[in-house]
């Protein structure tokens, strides 16, 4: 089994097909920067010969210092890859929550974070920035740090394919340093959570087809008989996502050096398309992506087997199936026709149902074990995570009844929805994984300092409440007001009185997305240190098992 | 239960799964977006749709690159508050020739489906230059910057050809006289003077009716077509296309 050359199989012939793949980009990049009019595509093309540059470098000194060892030794799990994952998600993840709070400190006091000179400071232009971050960055690095962990552990064999999933993590990244810059240099498409132009999208598209084979050759030389049910959902927002991505993206390059592409879908049909995929980024990147994180690590965390096989199961195949009929609720009394709309109105509140299934199949797993609600903070962590998962999916389908919709669209109620989805479950289940993974990565006993997520917990969560009450105010406020009559027949406040109304709730967002950013910092501080070995984070005596991180087998009941 | 042992198929055949997966997610959307492609009623029959001069569609690439949509819409609903505040409802018609659409999602500011005329010109410069020396309690970022930076259109007749493309009714005259249009519109007295007969000749031809081009400098400054001549072009173009005085709402062929 232990080859001790690298010139094996997936060994040597991957280093070389993936440095030949990236450096054939890097030769594309360098001569649409030596033919290109368009400045931006200039510094888009350098930033990506830069990286592609770094990248060939850093393989090659690693290769070299190589000497007999495999680093693809088929025995082993790949953990270096998932702890740079872990890293890369904590990394973004402040980043993202970052902006958040200047583009929210934008919206409050505008004359003191704007500046007229500079266009790339605008809110236009950083707030796909942290939408992106947040989402793509943070939590796509997280579901890469996870599957790649959970999809080893319950096939019981090493990631396959040798240097191709560190392909799928560098590329990824090259992915978001080009879609960031080009925010702040204004390149978008402006499609909401698909705003990378053309070229981005086609990187991506390789790297997504790269990491959906990575998935699946572990899956093809799994050492259980059947796929555990975290990888149905890991799958599902793989292929998913995939789909998505490219029909969204359908467009042509007005000149192949430059940025600048037309969409092939127009008005009504391209609206359509767009929250097909904006909805069910949600749906597969924010939903299947994390349910598959809580079916391992809540299981794992509190020693007890999922709760039903059954329901796990039937809301499965009900939650995708329904998911994706769900997006004409982002335009409920547009010019799209109506009988789109009532569908999207009718499957948004069916998936309520499915959506419910997950909460109680992942709240029920504690069966027998509510004790650790109270000892383990990041067992609460991932329970509160699921009790606002089970909130943001009932205030959906309400607010996708086309008559709630007709106040709630265009409103702050929708900013506040999302972040009681983002920062309550995304983050959460996120922030849970995370504080699971570096002692289980590091081999350590516990992390750093138990007070410390205590302290992160509580203080995330007064900044949600926070949060969401306000912009729960804001946005019913405005809502009303914008249809409020006078006595004699008119409109009652003109547009810009509405927007005066909501600053002191725009305060408290920016105070509630502060606390926040805080938690998520001192998180950072805690898994450093835990991965540093200091405070309680004291070495597990190793044994040499090469499987000895978590036994899946010892908690997990094989899917059927 | 029967059904449930047979999932273990599924489970054990990763291969099986994943089609299962796809096929399952994709019959919704199928069955949402294919018949917007090829049903006659997705989009009303209306009077006065042209696609953008050419200047008005760098404005629009402005509006885009600022990422305008973040907070503010193009969809006025059939409400009445809407209808009394913005003016018409939008129809699909409105945004047919739009790559990509910019209904939005989110008002922090207000509907712009219906802006174009709103405000004269120079309000708009201004506006844009500084909201809140306007505006007082605006929240919008200031774009003074527009007017100091060139416009550049390098590729406009590309651009245009790109568009024709995907369908937008550009004519061969139209491509040709990109340029020249662009300056007709911006600088209608000295360097596109030439070319503002053909400007009209096509545009308006294309509506159906005359003055659907407006043709003027916007930023105060002739010399120079800048980046504010370019989205003050399209913001006062937005949504005055339609002849709505030759809509019928009630026709069998606009109810959707």
């Amino acid at each position: 089994m232990t080859s001790r050359t690298i010139s094996s199989n997936s060994g040597g012939g991957s280093i070389a097909s993936v440095s030949a793949l990236v450096a054939v980009f890097g030769v594309l990049a360098l001569i649409i920067a030596g033919r290109t009019i368009d400045h931006a595509m200039g510094i888009q093309a350098m930033t990506f010969i830069v990286l592609v540059t770094a990248f060939l470098v850093g393989t090659g000194m690693w290769a070299g210092n190589l000497i007999n060892r495999n680093p693809f030794d088929e025995s082993r799990y790949e953990d270096t890859l998932v702890k740079f994952g872990v890293f890369a998600s904590v990394f973004w993840g402040i980043a993202g929550l970052l902006v958040g709070v200047i583009i929210a400190l934008q919206l409050t006091f505008p004359n003191i974070f704007y500046f007229p000179e500079f266009g790339w400071t605008n809110f236009g232009r950083l707030r796909p920035l942290h939408t992106s971050a947040v989402i793509f960055a943070f939590g796509g690095n997280v579901l890469l740090a996870t599957s790649f962990y959970v999809v080893q552990r319950t096939c019981r064999t090493r990631i396959a394919g040798g240097m191709w999933p560190w392909f799928v993590f560098w590329g990824y990244q090259f992915f978001i340093v080009l879609a960031a810059t080009g925010y702040l240099l204004g390149v978008t498409q402006s499609k909401e959570y698909a705003e990378p132009e053309w070229y981005v999208d086609l990187w991506l598209t390789i790297v997504w087809v790269a990491y959906l084979l990575v998935f699946l050759g572990t899956l093809w030389k799994r050492k259980e008989p059947h796929i555990y049910v975290a990888n149905w959902f890991y799958l599902s927002f793989i292929v998913t996502i995939a789909m998505l991505h490219i029909v969204n993206n359908l467009s042509i390059p007005v000149s192949w050096t430059g940025t600048k592409s037309v969409q092939v879908f127009a008005g009504v049909q391209d609206a359509m398309t767009q929250w097909w995929y904006g909805h069910n980024a949600v749906g597969f990147f924010l939903t299947t992506g994390f349910l598959a994180i809580m079916y391992y690590f809540i299981p794992k965390r509190v020693n007890r087997p999922v709760y039903s096989y059954r329901l796990s199961i039937v809301h499965f195949w009900s939650l995708i199936f329904i998911y994706i009929w769900a997006g004409p609720h982002h335009l409920h009394y547009t010019a799209l026709p109506q009988w789109a709309q009532t569908l999207g109105m009718t499957f948004s509140i069916m998936l309520w149902m499915p959506s419910w299934g997950g909460m109680i199949n992942g709240v029920m797993t504690l069966s027998g074990a509510w004790d650790k609600l109270r000892t383990d903070p990041v067992v609460r962590m991932m329970v509160v995570s699921l009790a606002f998962y089970g909130m943001a999916t009932f205030e959906g389908p309400l607010m996708s009844v086309r008559a709630v919709n007709s106040l709630s669209h265009y409103t702050e109620w929708g900013i506040g929805h999302v972040h009681s989805g983002a920062l309550g479950w995304v983050g959460y289940i996120s922030f849970g994984a995370l504080y699971c993974l570096v002692p289980w990565l590091y081999k350590k006993k516990a992390l750093f300092s138990k007070s410390l997520v205590e302290w992160h917990f509580w203080i995330s969560t007064i900044g949600i409440l926070f949060y969401m009450i306000s912009m729960w105010f804001a946005g019913i406020m405005e809502g009303l007001m914008w249809r409020a009559y006078n006595e004699y027949g008119f409109l009652e406040y003109s547009f810009v009185e509405t927007v005066e109304a909501k600053h002191i709730s725009y305060m408290i967002r920016a105070l509630g997305g502060g606390l926040y950013f805080s938690g998520a910092l001192i998180m950072a501080y805690n898994l450093v240190r835990t991965a540093l070995g200091h405070g309680a984070a004291e070495p597990v005596d190793s044994k040499p098992d090469p499987y000895a991180t978590p036994e899946p087998r010892t908690t997990l009941v094989p899917a059927e | 239960m029967s059904i449930m042992n047979k999932h273990g198929l599924l489970e054990r055949h990763s291969l099986l799964l994943t089609v299962g997966i796809l096929v399952v997610v994709s019959i919704g959307g199928l069955i949402q977006m294919a018949p917007l492609a090829y049903m006659d009623n997705t989009i009303e029959k209306v009077d006065g749709m042209r696609p953008y001069t050419p200047l008005e569609l760098m404005g629009r690439d402005i509006y885009v690159r600022e990422g305008c949509y973040v907070c503010h819409s193009q969809m006025v609903r059939p409400l009445r508050d809407e209808v009394e505040r913005y003016g018409h409802y939008s129809l699909a018609a409105e945004s047919m020739y739009d790559h990509p659409f910019q209904w939005g999602s989110k008002r922090t500011g207000p509907d712009l489906a219906r802006v174009g005329g709103k405000y004269s010109a120079e309000w708009q410069v201004d506006h844009l230059k500084d909201p809140r020396a306007l505006v007082p309690e605006s929240v919008m970022p200031p774009y003074a910057f527009l007017a100091d930076k060139k416009l550049n259109f390098d590729r406009i007749a590309e651009r245009l050809r790109t568009e024709r493309m995907l369908g937008v009714p550009y004519t061969d005259e139209m491509i040709e006289n990109a340029e020249g249009h662009l300056y007709a519109q911006a600088d209608p007295d000295e360097k596109g003077y030439d070319h503002l007969d053909s400007l009209l000749e096509q545009y308006d031809g294309a509506s159906g009716r005359e003055g659907s081009v407006e043709f003027r400098d916007y930023d105060g400054d002739p010399g120079r077509v800048t980046e504010m001549d370019a989205i003050v072009a399209y913001l006062q173009m937005t949504g005055t296309l339609v002849d709505f005085s030759t809509y019928e709402a009630d026709d069998l062929s606009n109810r959707r």
